[in-house]
This record gives structure tokens, sequence and C-alpha cells, in this order.
């Protein structure tokens, strides 16, 4: 018998066939006058344009890019290449500082309390576009003009057009480097495990800190030097003093800093928040009970507090790594070139392929979104899993 | 005790700690508060030595060294005036009146000061908890006050109000209008949307889930962009959409997903028995929800509305990126003006943004708490 406060079920089929309907019916007519635009203004719908010439030049770039051989599609790839590298690097730096700062605002010291929460205070009011501009213009003021940069030793240049490093090519032989510090990597990770195992058994974890530094930095050196002696040392391009500017190594612009350094102060001003109310959500007495068991009280925040509240920061921290990434899209504003900048900014007003840029983009975003939940709910399970 | 955990226990007792030596009184707090150790020691002495650096300085440049008067750049150059020179405040009393409405024609300036009296009106009928029939007030700001605003601001040659063309608006203005549409459009679609998702209808909850999802997974940006160029696209035949409207739309959309988040959080909070008793007094559904679940769960999420209406507050600066004359961008096209070319300006222009949206942040924050505070009272109780 069927529950006779519940909508009859014939309502509720036709309630929904008609949104369906109703819904198609919009999409059909959106698509059809968009159709009947795009041919009356000469645009061929679909993607081949990416493999067109694209013709323009992308201040940086993580992969190899010349204006003059690129496609549509290797900007697109050079676009999404630098927003994934700002908001990677932007996302580790404001964990770290956001960390700092929301532990800072449970201290102690009255000063230091006061000083954690006049930062959050003022960074997670004002809008994150001022806070570029305002970065952005900083961070010209306080660097040498172009004509006269700063010179460490004829390999490292400074001046407003940017940062500019010496750059290892790691082909042929020289890729040894590299796969000397994914082997350090490895064997770090199998040790943590050992170590996982060693105190889940009850036993003195293993040390990790050092000798997986050790791990990471020392085969790669070893390798180096290694190569310098067997007569195949790692190639070098070094920055040099070119007619109008610095030319060659590895830039890093200022655009860049400034983003980095906004987006990363921004979201660490959210992130102290989170972590503050993660610390709040642990009860006193464990903090007493750690003290009476004669932990100092960083050995208590570290064994004891922090790993019992990193159940409640990690899902809001999860949905702050993913506004990092969409703020990363800000960069357009101050000219470094994301994947809003390049594609939806230069790309669209050189092809006018509205529809299929648009869709692109948003796609890109959505996975990048979708694939930062999946990883953080699998940790989110693992964190909530050692509740007793 | 086994071996194995050897390695944890102490085999010496800790000595015994002395006995406090103060207690009581100022200087056993400003031990306890600054100075427990020497670390937190030092880090006190560096802070106070920050601050004895800064406060002067911020002091200096906003009060002290500040230039109050003046027609031009020249009067905040301190090569032209002979002395140090802080804050170009001269500049901002110039443009003030840019500043709050943009290109709107200077003899209809009453319009827009009308509206934000009106708004002001609506919005402290809403925000003051103890304020007589707060049901009018909502009807007030959600259902007059739009068709009020969109009459003045835009015009109507039928009641003698010259139309004003949205490219004239900017500043203050357009910033606010931005929020209010973004406020008024999406708290009832968020509810709808957040009602939505709770449903057994499951074409009804995909419909809603992946339109929430969609909107919280790009950034607004994007929206923007997307109203910008696909919009027009859409509509059929020639009709076009005014430049202001795109982005308004673009807002409205992604504002209602987070809203309708907020809204859901309250509806889960309310527990089931509310719904059930409702059903057994022989309310149907949908007059439970409307007379029972909603308002408390509206009553509960006071706070994170207020929090999203900050959100979106802040975000409102990002229109000026597809060109919208808001705050910001005026900002940047007053301290461009070549009369007023002096090193002072832009810092001052910054400042003067910075101070604006604090004031206005931090107050709606603290609202917030306020709110958030009182219902834990009342829930205490």
């Amino acid at each position: 018998m069927p529950d006779p406060r519940s909508t009859p079920r014939w309502r509720a089929l036709v309630v929904q066939a008609v949104l369906v309907l109703a819904l198609a019916g919009l999409a059909y007519l959106a698509a059809a006058n968009a159709a009947q635009k795009l041919a009356r203004q000469g645009i061929v719908a679909g993607f081949g344009f990416l493999g067109r010439a694209a013709g323009f030049d992308i201040g940086q770039s993580l992969m190899p890019y010349a204006a003059a051989t690129a496609t549509y599609f290797d900007a697109f790839l050079v676009g999404l290449l630098n927003t994934l590298l700002v908001s990677g690097l932007a996302i580790v730096l404001s964990t770290a500082l956001g960390f700092a700062i929301g532990i800072a605002r449970r201290a102690e010291n009255l000063l230091v309390r006061a000083f954690a929460a006049a930062y959050v205070e003022v960074f997670r009011n004002l809008p994150l576009l001022l806070q570029l501009l305002v970065w952005y213009v900083a961070v010209r003021v306080a660097l040498p003009a172009p004509d006269d940069p700063a010179a460490w030793g004829q390999a490292v240049f400074l001046s407003q057009r940017g940062l500019f490093l010496p750059r290892p090519d790691f082909w042929g032989f020289a890729a040894l480097v590299p796969l000397a510090c994914a082997a350090g990597l490895f064997a770090t990770g199998l040790l943590i495990r050992a170590s996982r195992r060693a105190v889940a058994l009850g036993q003195k974890p293993v040390p990790v800190l050092w000798p997986g530094a050790l791990l990471v930095l020392g085969p790669p050196a070893l390798a180096w030097a290694g190569l310098a002696l067997a007569g195949h040392p790692v190639p070098v391009a070094y920055p040099a003093r070119g007619p109008f500017d610095i030319e060659g190594g590895l830039p890093v612009r200022p655009e860049f800093a400034a983003l980095l350094i906004g987006l990363s102060t921004y979201s660490a001003a959210f992130i102290a928040e989170i972590v503050r109310s993660g610390l709040d959500s642990v009860g006193r007495g464990q903090r007493e009970a750690a003290a009476a068991l004669s932990l100092s009280g960083a050995q208590a925040l570290r064994l004891v507090v922090l790993p019992q509240a990193m159940r409640v920061i990690v899902p809001p921290l999860t949905s702050q790594y993913l506004n990092t990434t969409k703020n990363s899209s800000l960069a357009v504003l101050i000219g470094y070139p994301d994947l809003v900048h390049v594609f939806m900014g230069t790309v669209l007003n050189q092809t006018n392929q509205a529809v299929e840029v648009v869709t692109l983009t948003m796609c890109v975003y959505l996975s990048l979104s979708l694939a930062t939940a999946l990883l953080m709910n699998r940790y989110n399970a693992r964190v909530a899993g050692a509740r007793r | 005790m086994s071996l194995e955990t050897e390695g944890y226990v102490r085999k010496t007792l800790i000595p015994p700690a002395p006995p406090p030596r103060r207690l009581g009184g100022p200087l056993a707090w400003v031990r306890t508060n600054l100075f427990p150790d020497l670390a937190n020691g030092l880090v006190t002495l560096a802070i106070l030595a920050s601050l004895a650096w800064l406060v002067p300085e911020a002091l200096r440049f906003l009060v002290l060294d500040a230039v109050w008067t003046g027609t031009s750049g020249e009067a905040c150059r301190p090569e032209v005036v002979g002395h140090p020179v802080g804050a170009c405040w001269a500049f901002i009393g110039e443009k003030i009146n840019y500043l709050a409405y943009g290109s709107y024609p200077a003899a209809e300036r009453w319009r827009p000061n009308l509206f934000f009296a009106l708004l002001g009106l609506g919005a402290a009928w809403m925000l003051w908890l103890d304020a007589p029939k707060r049901a009018w007030g909502a009807a007030y700001l959600f259902l007059v006050f739009p068709v009020l605003a969109y009459a003045l601001l835009a015009g109507m040659p039928a009641l003698g109000l010259a139309s004003v063309a949205t490219g004239l608006w900017g500043g203050l203005l357009v910033t606010v209008v931005v929020s209010m549409v973004g406020i008024v459009a999406s708290l009832p679609l968020g509810i709808l949307l957040a009602l939505g998702r709770r449903s057994d209808w499951p074409v009804v909850r995909y419909a809603c889930i992946g339109f929430i999802e969609f909107w919280r997974g790009v950034p607004l940006i994007t929206v923007l962009f997307m109203a910008n160029v696909m919009l027009p696209l859409f509509l059929p035949g020639d009709l076009t959409v005014d430049r202001l409207v795109r982005p308004l739309v673009g807002i409205a959309l992604f504002a209602s997903a987070y809203m309708a988040e907020v809204v859901r959080g309250g509806l889960q909070a309310i527990p089931p028995g509310q719904m059930r008793a409702a059903l057994a007094l022989g309310l149907t559904p949908l007059q439970a929800t409307r007379a029972v679940v909603l308002p408390q769960a509206l009553k509960i999420v006071v706070p994170g509305i207020v929090n999203t209406l900050i959100g979106l507050f802040k975000d409102t600066t990002l229109v000026s990126i597809v060109g919208i004359a808001d705050f910001i961008r005026v900002l940047e096209a007053a301290r461009a003006d070549p009369r007023w070319s002096a090193p002072a300006v832009p810092v001052t222009a910054y400042a003067f943004a910075a101070l604006f949206y604090f004031a206005v942040c931090f107050s709606m924050a603290r609202y917030a708490g306020f709110i958030e505070r009182r219902l834990a009272a009342g829930d205490a109780r």
C-alpha cells in the first residue's frame, strides 16, 4: 500500500517529465539560436581551430613554445601548465603560512595572538583583486629598473622584467639527475611506510626527516658531480645581458611573483581560520593529558592535538584548495599567462570560437575540481578512519 | 609492559617545579601573556619594535603628512611642496563624486542617492532582528525595491525620469547594484535549489545537483566571460543584452549555487522529526516545508548568508575585468588622470579602496558573528 501522505506517483512522474522536456527544449532553443548566429558570422563550429597556427608569443612557458610554429592547442597547454604551476605552489605556500598563523591564533603570547588575528581580518576582508593590484605595483616598485639589473656572478639577474636563473638542461645523460631524485623520493616513501608500520606495531618510529632529506638531495648531487667527472657535465644555459633585455636562462616574471604572493597570503588567511577551528575542536583535556605525560607544548601540538584536529580541518581545507585553483584565474588582471588569460583572452579574441573556448576552459576547471575533490576524499577517509 | 614500548618510558623522575612566583596583579599578567619564556619574550620584543615603527609611519602617511587640499597632482609632489608627502586625500576629495556615481549625469545624482537611501531602509529592516513587521521588510526588499530601483536608476520617461544608459553608471553605484542583484536573485533561487537537491524526485534532484556543482566548480571570471560572449549567442534573433546585464546574469547564477549550499546546511540541521510532526498534524509536504522547516532553517543560516554576501561583495570587483565600471575600475581610471600624476596618488587610491572594502566587509563579518552568538545563546537556554 502506498504511503497516503506522499504525492501520487503519477503526479511525480508528470512533473518530472515536464521538467525534462522544458530543460531539453530550452537547451535546443539556445543551441539552435547559437548555431544560426555562428553560421551568419561565418564561424565553423568544432575544435578544428586547435590545430591552426597561433602566431602569438607567451611570456612564460613550462614547455618549448615558439610563436612561429605553435598551434592554439600548444597555447592551451602552456596556459594550463601555468595555471597548475601557480596554483600548486600557492597551495603549498598558503598551507605552510596558514597553519603557522592558525596555530599562532591559539598561542600563549598575547601579541602573537593579536598579530595573527589582525592578519586574518585584513587579508580576508579585502578583495583578492585589490590585493593583487597592490602586490603587482609593490613588486615592480621594489625591483631594479630593466636597464640596470642587479646581477650575481653573471649567472643570476634581477630586474623589473623578472628574476633570471641559470637553466640546467636534463636531456640525454643529464636525465640521470632527475632520475636519481625520483629514486630518492621513492626510497623516502618506503622509509615513511616502514616508520608507520613500526609505530603500528608499538615499536620506536624509524627516523624519517633527516635520512629522507639526504635520500632526496644526495643522489642527484652525486649524479651531477659524477657526470661532470665522467666528462658529460649537465649543460646549463646562463642568462646574459642582451642589447635590450636579459636573454636566455630561466625567467621568473614579476607577474608570476605577484600572483603567487597574493594568492598565498590571501588563501593563508582562510586556512588559518580553518586550522583555528580545528584546534578548538580538540578537547582541552587532550592538551592537559599531554602535558601530564611531560610532553612539551610543541610535542603536544604535533603528536596529540594536530592529528585529531586534522579530521575537522581536512574537509574545508579541500574546498579552500579548490578556491585557490579557481582564484588563480585572476591572473588575467595582471597579465600572468594562465589558462584564462591565454585561452579565454587571446585565443578567444583571435578565433571568435566562443562556445568551444568557453566549454574547454570550464571543463578544465571542472575536472581539476573533481580530481582534487576525489584525492582529498581519499585522504579524508583515511584521516577519519582513525576514529576510535 | 612489553620491551618494545620501553623507549617511551621515562626512567628518572622529573625534578619538582619551583612554586610560581607571582599569580596576580599586572606584573604577573605581563609575565604570563607576554614573557612566559625566553623565545616568547624575544618574539614579543620583535613585535613591539615593529609596531613602534609601523604605527607612527602609518599615522604620518595617513594623517600628519597627508595633503588635504589641492587642485592637481602638483600639490602632492614632495619636490613642489618642499616637505615629505603622505596620502594625497585632495585627489580622493576631487574624485569622490566620480568614485560614487561614475559618469552618471550630475543633475540626476539625486536618483542614486535616493536608491542608496531606499536600500539602506530595506537592509536595516532585514538586519535589525527585532524590527517590526520583518515579513513586510522581506517583501519590500525582494519584490518592491528591485522594481523601484530599476525605475529610479535606468529611468522611466512615463514618470518624468529621463532614461540613463547603463554605460554611464559607475563606481560605488555599480558595485552596490551588482551585489544587490546577486543577493536578491540568489536567495530565492538558492532556496529553490536547496529544496530541489533534497527532493525525492530523481530528475529534480540530479538537475539541481548538476546545476549547483557546475557553478561551484568553475571560477567566476570564466562565468563572466561566458555571460559576455555566449549569452547573446543563445538569444533568438537580433535580441541583444545590455552590457551591464550580462555579468549580472552570470553573478546571479553563480551566487545562487553558493547560496543553495548554505541553505542546504540549514535544512540538514533541522531534525527530521519536525517534518514528521508537521505531516502528522495533517499539513501537506509543501505546507510543512513552507511553514515549519524553512523558517527554522533560514533562521540558523543567517550568518552563512551574510558570509556569502561578504564573498559576493568582494567578488563584484571581478566585473571590472569584463569592462564594467565598478568601484575598482573607476578608481584605476581616476588614478590614471594625467593631471593627478604624482607618486603618492596610486598609493592613496589603493589605501582608500582598502579602507572602504575593509570597513564594509569587516562590519558585515562582525554582524554575522553577533547573530551567531545570539543564536548560540538561544540554543543554550
